[in-house]
């Protein structure tokens, strides 16, 4: 349950700010928003400290090259921002397990970190499959009136509405 | 102003209002998921019909480049639905996971090493994917006023008409 008054701005004007952020980043940075291609990135990193050739050799890693550009940084702030936010109005709370997982599948830190660890391992697989995920083409597609964020957003949503409703359906009937 | 210091301020207005929207939780992000709680739908669809208003803009004036992602019809639905999935099972998204995180959400820390793993995964099996469902209804990067062949004002009148609508309905409805 989450704590009495905690409620934040209203969704509209918090999201309708985050338009114009958008728009700003287009007109000054010439910049789109994303989110996944930086776990590429940053993957590629992290594969360099083990074995250095085997990220020059891969196909992938020669397209999506493993540097910090403006997205890893932008990604990076998202951490920051979130920090600043919770700390400075009281919603800062340190959990291991949301409300609503631990009501259907119980309040085990492990089970819901095995959980979340696999459920990343198929959304970005997913994300990259797809070409990008709810930033790249949710947002940074969709401003443009681009046909393919049109696609995968209801993609996203429709695969999301489903599979939800299934794992959350079987805790109805016990 | 450097490129990545505009990023990471970017980023930190961008999870400031993430965070005060309350779109980075678990419970509301699989609220939405479940129908029960509209508050990603709401902010999300309130940023995209602001922001498509002046990009458009920002495009007619030459100030901003047209950076569109392309369809690749096999890729995109598959994908997509993988990615759906993989989303009812962690309750986050790579953006919202590092702002869920920032507001001391510890599970989400899991799930970002997860994305990793699938990130490195996805680059291994790249060379097959590529010459398969990537060759599959490969359009280019096309606009939804270029594919009905009428103005981009008349594309964001409906959305905007739509938005507000959804915005209606969901008020009267209390989701």
């Amino acid at each position: 349950m989450d704590n009495k008054g905690d409620k934040g701005w209203n969704p509209y004007l918090a999201g309708a700010l985050t338009g114009v952020l958008i728009i700003l980043s287009a007109g000054i940075a010439k910049q789109y928003f994303g989110a996944s291609t930086c776990f590429v990135r940053m993957a590629g990193f992290i594969e360099q400290i083990f074995s250095a050739e085997h990220v020059v050799s891969s196909e992938y890693f020669n397209r999506v090259v493993p540097y910090v550009d403006w997205q890893v940084m932008m990604v990076l702030g998202i951490l920051i921002g979130a920090f600043i936010s919770s700390m400075t109005d009281g919603s800062f709370q340190i959990k291991a397990v949301p409300d609503m997982w631990a009501e259907r599948f119980g309040p085990s830190p492990l089970k819901r970190g095995m959980f979340a660890f696999i459920g990343g391992i198929i959304l970005m697989f997913g994300a990259r499959l797809a070409g990008g995920c709810p930033s790249g083409y949710g947002l940074g597609a969709m401003v443009q009136l681009a046909v393919s964020g049109l696609i995968v957003v209801g993609c996203f949503f429709a695969g999301g509405i489903i599979f939800a409703n299934i794992i959350f359906r079987r805790s109805e009937r016990k | 102003m450097n490129i990545l210091v505009n990023g990471l301020i970017t980023g930190i207005f961008f999870g400031f209002l993430l965070q005060k929207g309350r779109v980075v939780r678990y419970d509301k992000q699989m609220g939405a998921l479940r129908l029960m709680d509209m508050t990603i739908v709401k902010f999300y669809f309130s940023a995209i019909l602001t922001g498509m208003i002046g990009v458009t803009v920002l495009h007619k004036l030459g100030i901003s480049p047209s950076l569109i992602l392309p369809v690749n019809i096999g890729a995109n639905i598959i994908g997509g639905l993988i990615f759906g999935i993989g989303w009812a099972i962690i309750g986050y998204c790579p953006g919202t996971a590092l702002g869920a995180l920032g507001e001391g959400r510890i599970d989400a820390l899991w799930g970002i090493m997860g994305m990793l793993v699938g990130a490195a995964l996805f680059a291994e099996v790249f060379p097959v994917i590529s010459d398969t469902i990537l060759t599959w209804g490969k359009e280019g990067s096309i606009t939804l006023p270029q594919v009905f062949g009428i103005n981009d004002w008349f594309i964001i009148i409906i959305f905007v008409a739509g938005g507000l609508g959804l915005f209606y309905w969901l008020e009267k409805k209390g989701l």
